[in-house]
């Protein structure tokens, strides 16, 4: 599935929605910074796929951020799923699950940032060598698979301070990390481990959450 | 927990609160050792979104005391290890929220389980999901409601252990299926539910037997 084929399943009603609140933003900023309507950005207002640039940065910020993290658990699984072999019968239908949902993240973030959005990295989902077998070994697999979803779940918490002047973002970014809990609880257990690690999850900074995706970029 | 007891003093409390005065209901209950709540106000602002999740986690975790107290008959190693753990994590949770409430903190609520067939797997695990799923949409639809990004952080670090219990739960009904990594729940954006509290207080409100107003929460 192409980008633009993901982008063409995304309902309506979602940027409906994120432009009205842009709308909302835009309106109040005017109101504290004067006249900012300037011609470009009511072009870019009437385009529905570009407003990203108009949200605040440190929202794009948070949402691209967010974004590389979803690309690199859609492409980890969709290669998961080609590849032949590597994911038990009886686990595929949770796998087929969670790429979906990681599909559906993709196109929504990208949806919400509109021309700001960045395209799929270059990835490498060995980690330089690291994890060689990871499309082959389905404990490799596993452990990826973990890596990822507790990863996800701290970043989106480290980040939901940035988000708090977007109630809309705000929540999207909240149903997006009780998700990624979801799949991180299923995904333990498939590995015969307990689905938490206690009673509260601890978030992680964006350089912490880096540090640890980093070496899945090529 | 002994139903018989805690449903005859559910009875006197409606019967004491419908006679109007507290001095009675304090002198004909002198032996329960708490606070006899008749009825609860959440408040206003954050200390009224920490009630209102204090209010949840108090009902998570009296369903699981009860439940572990009344073992279901076909109750395995793996039920029980699990349900123990998210006992003890709701139990974390209700202390931690009343702990950071303080003398804000709304009182002990009474709880009805009288729905619950608490000798059948079924009903306890089914209940099980109902309330964490509840509890998972309740704290992404509060989420914009709270202003201190402390709080934030604090309600998230909660919300996804809710996520992964919810999982987990479903994981015991139907083991290894997709429901379990979020099908049925998460939305075909990928989005889990966010609910506000004028949704989740009437869904609550038949297992709480103590009124719960939240005059100022949405």
């Amino acid at each position: 599935m192409t980008m633009k084929s993901i982008l063409s399943t995304v309902d309506p009603e979602i940027t409906e929605r994120l432009v009205a609140n842009r709308r909302e933003f835009f309106r109040s900023s005017a109101l504290k910074l004067g006249a900012m309507a300037s011609a470009p950005l009511v072009l870019a207002m009437a385009s529905q796929q570009a407003f990203g640039q108009e949200l605040p940065q440190e929202i794009v910020d948070v949402l691209t951020f967010a974004l590389t993290l979803e690309h690199i658990e859609d492409a980890f699984y969709r290669s998961g799923l080609e590849a032949d072999g590597l994911i038990p019968d009886e686990y595929v239908g949770i796998f087929n699950q969670i790429g979906k949902h990681e599909a559906a993240h993709v196109a929504f973030l990208s949806t919400a940032l509109g021309s700001a959005a960045i395209d799929r990295p270059a990835l490498d989902l060995t980690a330089g060598g690291k994890y060689a077998d990871a499309l082959e070994n389905f404990d490799t697999y596993l452990t990826l698979s973990q890596t990822f979803e507790d990863l996800g779940v701290a970043a989106y918490k480290g980040q939901a301070g940035n988000l708090i002047s977007n109630d809309d973002i705000l929540q999207a970014a909240l149903q997006i990390h009780s998700v990624e809990a979801r799949h991180a609880a299923i995904v333990r257990k498939i590995g015969g481990k307990k689905s938490w690690d206690g009673a509260f999850d601890e978030p992680m900074t964006k350089e912490e959450v880096l540090a640890a995706a980093t070496p899945f970029l090529a | 927990m002994d139903s018989t007891s805690r449903l005859s003093r559910r009875h006197l409390l409606k019967w004491t609160g419908a006679a109007g005065t507290l001095a009675v209901a304090g002198a004909m209950l002198p032996n329960f050792g708490i606070s006899a709540a008749l009825a609860a106000e959440l408040g206003d602002g954050d200390i009224g979104v920490l009630n209102y999740a204090y209010a949840l986690e108090q009902l998570e975790a009296a369903f699981y005391t009860t439940v572990l107290q009344n073992p279901f008959g076909e109750m395995q190693v793996n039920d029980q290890r699990i349900l123990t753990q998210i006992r003890d994590h709701e139990i974390a949770h209700r202390d931690f929220l009343k702990g950071a409430l303080g003398r804000r903190a709304i009182p002990a609520l009474e709880v009805d389980f009288s729905a619950v067939d608490f000798g059948s797997r079924r009903s306890v695990l089914g209940t099980a999901e109902v309330f964490e799923n509840l509890g998972v949409a309740a704290y992404n639809g509060a989420g914009q409601l709270i202003s201190n990004p402390d709080y934030l952080v604090a309600a998230g670090s909660i919300v996804s252990i809710e996520a992964r219990h919810a999982a987990a739960i479903t994981d015991l009904l139907r083991p290894f299926s997709a429901e379990a990594a979020g099908r049925g729940v998460v939305d075909r954006k990928g989005l889990d539910k966010a609910l506000l509290p004028s949704q989740v207080l009437p869904a609550a409100a038949p297992f709480i037997t103590t009124p719960v107003t939240a005059a100022t929460l949405p």
